[in-house]
């Protein structure tokens, strides 16, 4: 048995203090809640900013943002695009690739709060084992919702899909959708760790897919002076994309180049040794490409 | 990595028992979705989509459940789907008998649609077929009761086209007029004012969806009188004049009704009642 390790950050609390040891956090934190106010003073305040929700919105009367994973569905389900979709979705798939593909799922998805509190919960409460969930469940699960996309000529991964049903329900009423919230809750914390949006969420994935091209990254300036802590492990909602940038993996350069890294900036909070970073991918752009369970870095 | 032919043997059963457990599992996942996207794309009869919707089949797949439809409805009649509800969750109807369409002439949610599911060609809103208005119970109608309701004639907004009053007789009192309320398919948008406004506990007249409030005549039939108005003439050569089978010394006249055939006219009449029992007519 090893001893008992401290809270995780308490070093970088110790180091930087309580504020720089949270400051992405609290930046994504106001990100997530800014995006749902700006949704919300319209049918509050009658204060119109973005009309619409994640799937297809907009904002001030000018900018249309479309969702490329839903676009892509209604596609498949036998749905040719309108010119205002498109130039919405044009939109948002430059803003993920400049971004990070899966910073859709720290900074703007309603469901990570959820799901984050619930991998809190389950550190706190000190709950172990559950179920192991295949790296590549989320790929399975986007395929499936095209298959069925292309059968049934609906687009039918939205009946059930978590992110939207949250964002629609908070938006326009929630009925009976806090169930399903409440399913993913539950599910990561008592039958997998980090098991929807780190394994099964196949809007994740598709963002992912986005994100290959990604030219927001972590990177790891000082990955010598890593003291082998592990917080950066702890806090990491997708751990296994630290280790290769790290721990220099087949020679792997100091950037985190897996697409599954949702540049939450978690792991720069909580380094007391300030080894990670953002940046961008450019200067690595020649380096060489990494293998690592289920993703390949873009060429 | 080792060559060992074992090692590989191996490795390649646990990648086939691997992808077998996800395709299984994933795939199992993905027949109750469909199954399920399937059942909701038929409509429950109360909800009525905005106008200029697509056919319900070509709707689920072009709506993306934005809500912007939603959103510049001026009258906020319009709703999202829940998950709990019997229809494609996300997507927009409103029901009539809570709040009916106030039929914008400028279409607003129309316009609103960024994915056309609301079809962009409707400038009219008078050309919109969000539904039919069936006169659905005449056994509650008050004007089928015979009293002057005729709620639903006046707040039509296509009043007179949509709805008319037909005028018939009481066979109750023998002396009044019931003051029938018809709906004209080819007018009617749909809207459900006649629903929302209707007296009775129950709407007595409801908007129905298209394909269950109307019916269709097969292809093959023709109706005689539009055909001869359309052929100029009878389409019959030669035109046979209807002949009435009459008692002896009684005669029809259309319009006029029964008489007793006049004195002196009776030997030219011919005894048709006779005749058709003697067979030659029938």
């Amino acid at each position: 048995m090893s001893a008992v390790r401290p809270k995780v950050g308490t070093d970088a609390i110790a180091e930087k203090g309580w504020f720089a040891a949270h400051q992405w956090l609290i930046l994504r934190r106001t990100s997530q809640l800014g995006i749902l106010m700006a949704f919300l003073v319209g049918p509050w305040f009658g204060l119109w900013i973005v009309k619409g929700n994640l799937n297809y919105s907009y904002t001030l009367g000018v900018l249309p943002l479309t969702d490329p994973y839903l676009l892509l569905q209604s596609l498949l389900s036998g749905r040719m695009p309108e010119v205002l979709t498109l130039i919405g979705v044009s939109i948002t798939v430059a803003l993920y690739v400049l971004a990070g593909g899966r910073s859709y799922c720290s900074w703007v998805c309603p469901v990570n709060p959820v799901t984050d509190l619930a991998a809190w919960l389950r550190q706190r409460l000190g709950l172990k084992g559950g179920i192991r969930l295949s790296a590549s469940t989320r790929f399975w699960m986007l395929g499936m919702t095209f298959v069925v996309a292309v059968l049934t000529g609906t687009i039918a991964w939205e009946m059930l899909n978590p992110v939207s049903m949250l964002h629609r329900g908070l938006i326009f009423g929630m009925g009976f959708a806090w169930t399903i919230i409440a399913g993913v809750f539950l599910f990561d914390l008592f039958v997998a760790q980090r098991g929807w949006c780190g394994h099964v969420c196949p809007v994740g994935a598709f963002y992912s897919l986005i994100g290959k091209a990604a030219v927001l990254r972590v990177h790891l300036p000082k990955r010598d002076d890593c003291n082998n802590c592990m917080d950066c492990y702890a806090v990491c909602p997708e751990f296994k994309v630290i280790k290769p940038a790290l721990k220099a993996v087949d020679g792997a350069p100091p950037i985190i180049l897996d697409a599954q890294c949702t540049n939450c900036g978690r792991c720069i909070d909580v380094c007391s040794k300030d080894v990670f970073a953002f940046g961008p991918r450019k200067q690595y752009r020649n380096i060489p490409v990494i293998h690592f369970p289920s993703t390949r870095s873009p060429s | 990595m080792t060559t060992n032919p074992q090692s590989t043997d191996a490795a390649r059963r646990q990648f086939i028992s691997d992808t077998a457990r996800m395709a299984c599992g994933v795939g199992l996942f993905g027949v109750g979705l469909g199954l399920y996207a399937k059942h909701a794309t038929a409509l429950p009869p109360a909800a009525i989509r905005p106008p200029g919707a697509l056919p319900e089949d070509q709707f689920s797949s072009a709506c993306i459940r934005c809500g912007m439809c939603v959103r510049d409805c001026p009258y906020d009649i319009l709703h999202l789907a829940k998950p709990e509800q019997p229809m494609s969750t996300g997507t927009p109807y409103f029901v009539a008998r809570q709040a009916p369409c106030e039929m914008c002439e400028n279409v607003p949610c129309v316009k609103a649609c960024p994915t056309a599911a609301l079809d962009h060609s409707l400038k009219d809103i008078n050309k919109a077929r969000m539904g039919l208005a069936v006169l659905v119970d005449h056994e509650t109608c008050l004007n089928f009761l015979g009293l002057r309701c005729d709620i639903c004639y006046r707040v039509c907004p296509v009043i007179d086209k949509a709805i008319t009053l037909d005028p018939q007789t009481n066979a109750r009192t023998g002396k009044h007029t019931l003051f029938i309320p018809v709906v004209h398919s080819d007018h009617c948008t749909g809207c459900g004012k006649c629903e929302k406004s209707c007296p009775t506990e129950v709407a007595s007249i409801k908007v129905l969806p298209l394909f269950m409030a109307k019916g269709q005549l097969s292809a093959h039939y023709r109706l005689g009188w539009m055909e001869k108005e359309k052929a100029g003439g009878s389409l019959v050569a030669p035109e046979v004049e209807h002949r009435y089978n009459m008692p002896d010394g009684m005669q029809y006249e259309h319009g006029k009704g029964l008489s007793v055939v006049p004195q002196g006219a009776a030997s030219a009449a011919p005894a048709p009642t006779v005749k058709a029992l003697s067979g030659d007519r029938l």
